[in-house]
């Protein structure tokens, strides 16, 4: 098992690398040039040069990706140019190891960006995942036991209808009632712990925990009621039928037990993929966190911070590929031995 | 004689047997009309007893045992008729008291012993279970004797191989593993379906003799579904043979095998193959395959398949559904068959395309 933890933690590793030096590439092939887009509008020629040289874009691509890649294991400074750095010490800025680069637009490292941005997703994220896992399991082992009747039919279409309207639409209509006309939750507006305490950083994110869980929860409605209805025909369903268990335990003990292999794998890439940003979500609220980080990097054709964020996420990604790996061994015997 | 074919039951019942089922129908409700799984079912088993029930796939075997288990409970199946255990009638128990004499009265092992245990917890945790749900007694003690019955149906170091998974055992250790299971709580009916069907011959035989050990320590009734002659003739005391979700023919074991008389019957028999038959000894497959139990026709339900329909004359093989009446070789053999002769037609025709060697002697 450590073994293969290992394996899969060093296959992980290339395909970040991989990722990055796409990513790199994809960006200087494109025909803007990003020099300018860093400098701004009215930006003069030899401004735009000087940009281009602090940046490090003067440089053949596998010159700069090194540069970055090496900024990701031990750190670097900014400006990347060197003689700029010693003609003007009082602007370079240290960017510490893991270094994913330094945004001109932003005027600050991406680390710092990721760090500002990523407790927001993280918060949001946290609230939609509890929500959408406790209702969707909920719901979907409901209308597995109420199969065809209206029990069922009615939580699968009301998942089903919410998850069929957009999300910057849910997102809108809950600020509009819920929020502003009713006033049962205050105006959004993402407020730390430090700040308010736990409960009004909760209330504050009822409303995009609950939008973003609606995108969510009606394939975990479905998934688990096809998955809990699948192990219910299963011989050791009868089995445990037969020997006299109470419908819970048959239910609980034996059939969700079952049905819990493939709900983890789903669970663990939607987590990984929330936890990068909910793009839309975070732009309806204007909840500055990485997914509207990324939006307005890709506006202003800001590199560094879209690698970084790329990298975030593939890692992310990965991470919860391993950790979900693992866990089947927990839930399932047979994949502990082999 | 009349009476007695009027209502062939009486033949054979005796009252207050341990087991008496009559008349038991298991009818399922479907969108192309309503599946007779089960059509007029009626046996007696006494404690310390074995049934065969024989008969192919969709004759019904399984889903009448599963009434007796109560398992059609919560589904859209239409059970009628009576299921007598010990004076008590199981289709009129409630849900909850039915529960709690599954695994404790009745209990049932299944023919793929790895699909029928779950795969995610050990054997030792899924025999606990069945201990304690109908026993008060603490995770230890439950253990002990988890062990115990393992021990008890021959698993070799019990004490260690009772924390092991259901894949890390072999198909015959799985299978005294659900024996055990299945034995824990003392039943006094075990159902066993088709319990060898998955495993190795030499198994087979282990298992068998490992079930008829058990049955004779604790007096258990025992009904084992099969399709294997083979097991019904080691085995069992009484013989049902089912056709169409009827039963066909029923009587003693060895009356059934040696006289039967019942087109259907003779077909299972001449599907048996013999390795110590002579080499000219035919194996004869029955034609066709079994009917749908949707809207079944008005006649005999094997009619479609037989080959000695000529031998009764007319349309009433097609047209009316024969009896169960009294066998010619008398004893408690009922068969139902519209042929007046069929003792003779098996002597003449069959047994010299089966069995040449006993017809010499």
């Amino acid at each position: 098992m450590v073994a293969y933890i290992i394996r899969r933690v060093i296959v992980g590793l290339l395909m970040l690398v991989a990722m990055s030096f796409i990513v790199f590439a994809l960006f200087m092939k494109n025909p803007v040039d990003p020099a300018q887009f860093s400098c701004g509008k009215n930006c003069p020629p030899e401004r735009i040069e000087e940009t281009r040289q602090a940046l490090g874009y003067d440089q053949p691509l596998l010159v700069q990706w090194g540069a970055f890649a090496k900024g990701v294991v031990v750190g670097r400074e900014y400006p990347a140019d060197e003689a700029m750095r010693e003609a003007n010490p009082e602007l370079v800025t240290e960017c510490a190891a893991p270094c994913l680069g330094y945004s001109q637009q932003l005027q600050m490292t991406v680390n710092d960006e990721i760090a500002e941005a990523a407790p927001v997703s993280i918060s949001i994220a946290l609230v939609a995942v509890t929500i959408w896992v406790v209702f969707g399991v909920l719901f979907g082992v409901l209308a597995a036991v109420f199969k065809g009747t209206l029990v069922d039919r009615g939580v699968v279409g009301a998942t089903l209808s919410l998850y069929a309207f957009p999300t910057f639409f849910v997102g809108a209509l809950l600020i509009n009632f819920v929020a502003i006309k009713w006033g049962i939750f205050p105006a959004p507006g993402y407020v730390t712990i430090a700040e308010g305490g736990v409960g009004e950083w909760l209330l504050q994110l009822m409303l995009p925990g609950f939008t973003l869980a609606a995108v969510y929860m009606a394939g975990y409605v479905r998934m688990t009621r096809a998955f809990v209805l699948e192990s219910m025909s299963e011989d050791y369903i009868r089995t445990a039928k037969s020997k006299g268990l109470k419908g819970g335990k048959v239910l609980f003990k034996h059939a969700l037990r079952a049905a819990l292999t493939p709900l983890v794998t789903m669970f663990g890439l939607d987590v990984a993929a929330v936890l990068g940003g909910a793009i839309i979500t975070e732009d309806v609220f204007n909840y500055y966190g990485l997914g509207k980080l990324a939006v307005t990097a890709n506006e202003t054709y800001d590199l560094p911070t879209i690698v970084g964020l790329v990298l975030l996420l593939g890692a992310l990604v990965i991470i919860a590929n391993i950790v979900v790996d693992v866990l089947y061994a927990f839930i399932d015997p047979r994949v502990r031995v082999a | 004689m009349t009476d007695l074919s009027k209502t062939p039951e009486t033949t054979l019942a005796k009252d207050g047997a341990f087991l008496s089922v009559r008349d038991l129908k298991v009818h399922f409700s479907t969108s192309d009309g309503i599946v007779k799984a089960t059509d007029g079912l009626s046996f007696d088993l006494e404690r310390g007893k074995t049934l065969g029930i024989v008969g192919e796939s969709g004759s019904g075997k399984s889903v009448s045992s599963s009434a007796i288990m109560g398992l059609h409970r919560g589904t859209n199946a239409i059970l009628s008729g009576e299921i007598m255990l010990d004076g008590v009638d199981l289709l009129k128990v409630s849900n909850e008291d039915m529960r709690k004499r599954r695994g404790r009265d009745v209990a049932m092992i299944f023919q793929d012993p790895l699909s029928a245990m779950h795969p995610y917890y050990s054997v030792g945790n899924q025999i606990m279970e069945a201990y304690q749900v109908h026993n008060d007694v603490t995770k230890r003690e439950a253990r002990k004797r988890a062990i115990e019955m393992l021990d008890r149906v021959g698993i070799p170091q019990p004490d260690r191989r009772v924390d092991d998974y259901p894949h890390q055992f072999s198909g015959g250790m799985r299978q005294r593993a659900m024996i055990a299971m299945g034995l824990i709580n003392n039943p006094s009916l075990l159902i066993a379906d088709e319990p060898t069907t998955a495993l190795d011959v030499t198994v087979q035989a282990q298992i068998l003799d490992l079930l008829q050990d058990l049955q004779r320590d604790f007096d258990a009734a025992v009904i084992i579904i099969t399709h294997d002659l083979g097991v019904v003739a080691e085995m069992a005391d009484d013989v049902l043979v089912m056709y169409a979700g009827r039963a066909v023919e029923y009587g003693p074991c060895k009356e059934i095998l040696t006289n039967p008389e019942m087109p259907y019957t003779w077909g299972l028999l001449s599907s048996v193959p013999d390795l110590t038959a002579s080499t000219e000894a035919k194996l004869i497959p029955i034609r066709g395959n079994p009917p749908s139990l949707l809207n079944p026709p008005p006649g005999c339900a094997f009619e479609p398949r037989c080959d000695h329909v000529a031998k009764v004359g007319g349309d009433l093989c097609r047209t009316v559904l024969p009896e169960l009446t009294p066998a010619k070789s008398g004893g408690n053999h009922i068969r139902r068959c519209h042929i007046k002769n069929a003792d003779e037609v098996y002597e003449a025709e069959i047994l010299p395309e089966i069995a040449p060697d006993l017809v010499e002697d």
